[in-house]
């Protein structure tokens, strides 16, 4: 179900995943639910009984966060990292380090918030400090094998900048 | 957790997938082979490029395994090879979705957010 813009995720050079997103929102808002803990408890990754007791956010160049995220089976997830550029409402820069190192080292998520016509398009960039860390995380959230459609293969091959692609 | 059945060639095989992808000639050229295979001619003629060009990120696609040529010796046919681009998209599409439900999530506050600063809607 697709609602007010789809989603993009490229593996962009080794090192990097970049995704893009529209919001249906100024950006102003968008920066708000980004980096305010009372809202970002409401929407990063709070699903099935996953809750996110902590969110700390103190936003200001040097300025630390620390969020963790508890489970029905009371397993919890944290990650912490500083802010490097805090430029509100069109950029944010920050640092990423999970407690328990899923993947190698620490990532740099730069996200930018461009506005126009009333939608924001979020660009976040995630630089992971080796290809191999980045593998760690493309692969992360595969728990039951390789998709292996072909008819969504093309569909995908035929979505976001190809243009002159034949859709099957 | 690691797929089974492709052992640890998977990361150096991802890696060359997404090189290959990197480019956008080269996505549309595979979105082209995934509707059937073609010649290079055939391949060449939407992009405004020439014959060796084309051969170029050919040979870049048929380096990663994405495609491979055809039996037929005359036109020597490129044909989409699925397997590694659906594994790097398995695994990018799996990512997407974990975003997609946070984004989707988001898509809520922020409509929460704009109805409650909508005059209309405002005490002050």
């Amino acid at each position: 179900m697709k609602s007010s813009g789809a989603l993009k995720v490229t593996a962009q050079s080794d090192r990097e995943i970049v995704m893009t997103r529209v919001f249906d929102a100024p950006r102003n808002l968008v920066f708000d639910a980004y980096t305010k803990p009372e809202l970002l408890k409401r929407w990063l990754g709070v699903f099935g009984d996953r809750t996110m007791p902590i969110c700390e956010v103190d936003l200001r160049v040097g300025g630390k966060y620390r969020w963790v995220w508890r489970g029905a089976d009371g397993k919890e997830m944290g990650v912490r990292g500083v802010y490097r550029e805090v430029v509100r409402p069109e950029r944010l820069v920050n640092t990423e380090k999970f407690d328990e190192a899923w993947y190698p080292g620490e990532s740099l998520i730069t996200a930018t918030f461009v506005e126009q016509g009333g939608k924001t398009t979020l660009t976040v960039t995630m630089r992971y400090e080796s290809k191999e860390a980045r593998d760690a995380v493309i692969k992360s959230p595969m728990e039951s094998g390789v998709a292996k459609s072909y008819d969504n293969l093309a569909e995908l091959l035929a979505s976001g900048e190809i243009q002159r692609g034949a859709r099957t | 957790m690691q797929p089974s059945g492709y052992g640890r060639t998977i990361p150096d095989r991802l890696d060359a997938t997404f090189a290959a992808l990197a480019d956008p000639t080269r996505r549309a050229i595979l979105a082209r082979l995934a509707t059937g295979e073609a010649s290079v001619m055939e391949l060449a003629a939407p992009f405004d490029m020439t014959q060796p060009a084309v051969s170029k990120h050919l040979k870049v696609l048929e380096r990663a395994g994405l495609i491979s040529r055809g039996r037929d010796a005359q036109r020597r046919p490129r044909r989409l090879e699925p397997k590694p681009l659906a594994e790097a998209t398995g695994w990018l599409e799996a990512y997407r979705r974990l975003w997609e439900g946070n984004f989707g999530r988001l898509d809520a506050v922020l409509a929460e957010l704009k109805a409650a600063k909508k005059p209309g809607r405002s005490k002050r």
